[in-house]
């Protein structure tokens, strides 16, 4: 006759240890406790579980096992809610070879009677769920990088060519809180690139016809307006208050400004400048890796600097390299992949390649250097007189 | 015979090319000989005294050239030299 479910909790019993809550809740205290696997479905899960467990609903114990432990003589205690359907699961994981099985009895429901510290899981709402669905399915990302989006705030220096796409897809993306520093207003002529704003918005600050845009894409994002330009008065306030500073400033001293602060704010800074049919960009992750000036010491001069305003830009360079810094963003803020810090990423539209540079930590640089005497400048006045001197037509 | 990669700001003072092939054993030879084709270049990278200026980088290949043996790196057939000043925009 086959085996009755009685029967197999009983065969199960044979070869599990049974462990009380009061025999390991101590351990699971100090933090020396067996790797506590729950195998309960989600939506219990949801409602609470014992800390530090790891979840593996029971139709995944199998496949999934194998990477939650880090081999089969690890000391697993199993859990569920009443301690059978662990039971069932330590004998299935004792067979598959596990030494060092233990099954806890009662369950979550005798675990929490005895009022031991139970942990709540931070989750996404089925809507956030169904918004983020395509987040939520990619290992490196899942429910827990959503969540880790949704808490992080992200500085946007400009909603102008490089600041559209970037916060667009930076509030799609669910970045909980966008701040967009731009003092600048809508003109007809920004449209050929800067999508985020629209014809019927022309005259309106930027920053305010970018949250529009964005209100009417993901209405839970937070969008801070700053509508003014970022100087060295107000920089170290704004950037405290975000986690990462995204660049497409239009000109050097709000470039140098923002390099300076943000090492003084240890604030990850993501870079892209553009011209015409071409794009750079970099990572600038403050004293873990090069800054910017020990890329570009100096600006150059002005006839060697063009704006995008004199000389042109594709508007669809804007695109690629927004977006390029919006990758970068996501990944300095999850914390995941090869960010471009160290890199310089030179995008040619023209000839359809993508360039890297290597970039070193200078020990020499005057900002982020051991000897460097780092403090904010009157940059205006240092970009104008580092760019003139010596500046007379001579070949070699 | 390098390849010189020229940045959007100089291609106008060589006629519009977004590369031009250069002779020369070193990295200061091939850029003295760039700026003798195209004085205009020369105009904007070098100084007075023919240095180059602090705001122009020049990669050999993917490295800095002035962590390598600066303008006495040697280069080659199948090397790419890249002129590389700062770009400003950004377009607010
Ligand atoms: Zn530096």
């Amino acid at each position: 006759m086959s085996p009755s479910y009685q029967d197999l909790l009983a065969t199960a019993r044979e070869v599990i240890p049974e462990v009380e809550p009061s025999e390991v809740a101590p351990r699971v205290e100090a933090g020396d406790g067996p790797l506590i696997i729950d195998v309960r479905e989600t939506a219990e899960w949801d409602q609470g579980h014992l800390p530090g467990a790891v979840h593996i609903p029971r139709g995944f114990l199998e496949s999934r096992v194998a990477g939650a432990t880090s081999g089969t003589d690890q000391e697993l205690l199993i859990s569920c809610a009443s301690g059978q359907r662990s039971l069932l699961a330590a004998k299935t994981l004792a067979d598959m070879g596990y030494t060092n099985v233990t099954n806890l009895a009662g369950g979550f429901a005798r675990w929490k009677q005895n009022n031991y510290p139970v942990e709540v899981p931070r989750i996404l709402s089925p809507a956030q769920r169904s918004r983020y669905s395509r987040h939520v399915l990619i290992p490196e990302v899942g429910e827990e990088g959503q969540l880790k989006l949704l808490d992080s705030k992200a500085l946007l220096i400009g909603a102008g060519g490089l600041g559209s796409p970037a916060a667009y897809y930076l509030a799609a993306a669910g970045v909980g809180t966008i701040g967009l520093v731009d003092d600048d207003e809508v003109d007809e002529s920004n449209l050929q690139r800067q999508i985020i704003h629209t014809t019927e918005r022309v005259g309106m600050n930027k920053g305010e016809s970018a949250k529009e845009a964005i209100r009417a894409l993901n209405p839970e994002v937070q969008v801070n307006v700053h509508p003014f330009r970022v100087n060295r008065d107000n920089v170290l306030d704004l950037l405290e208050e975000y986690d990462v500073v995204v660049d497409g400033a239009d000109n050097f001293p709000t470039r140098y400004l923002l390099a300076d602060a943000s090492l003084m704010t240890r604030t990850p800074l993501v870079h892209a400048s553009i011209l015409r049919f071409e794009g750079h960009a970099s990572v600038f992750n403050p004293y873990d890796g090069p800054c910017y000036r020990c890329l570009f010491p100096e600006p150059p001069p002005p006839d060697l600097a063009p704006s995008c305003g004199e000389a042109g830009v594709l508007g669809v360079l804007c695109g690629v390299m927004g977006n390029v810094q919006a990758t970068e963003a996501i990944k300095v803020l999850l914390g995941i992949g090869d960010t471009l810090s160290g890199r310089l990423l030179i995008y040619d539209a023209l000839g359809m390649t993508f360039t890297e540079l290597k970039v070193r930590r200078d020990p020499d640089c005057p900002s982020c250097g051991p000897n460097a005497d780092l403090q904010l400048r009157d940059y205006e006045a240092w970009c104008a007189g580092v760019g003139s001197h010596d500046h007379v037509g001579a070949t070699a | 015979m390098s390849t010189v990669k020229i940045p959007p700001v100089l291609r106008q003072a060589v006629g519009g090319e977004r590369t031009v092939e250069v002779t020369g054993e070193t990295v200061g030879e091939v850029l003295t000989n760039l700026c003798d084709q195209h004085p205009a270049v020369g105009s904007q990278i070098l100084t007075p005294d023919g240095e180059l200026h602090k705001y122009v980088n020049v990669y050999v290949n993917d490295e800095d050239a002035r962590l390598l043996q600066w303008t006495d790196t040697p280069v080659g057939e199948g090397d790419t030299l890249m002129i590389l000043p700062a770009m400003a925009g950004g377009e607010r």
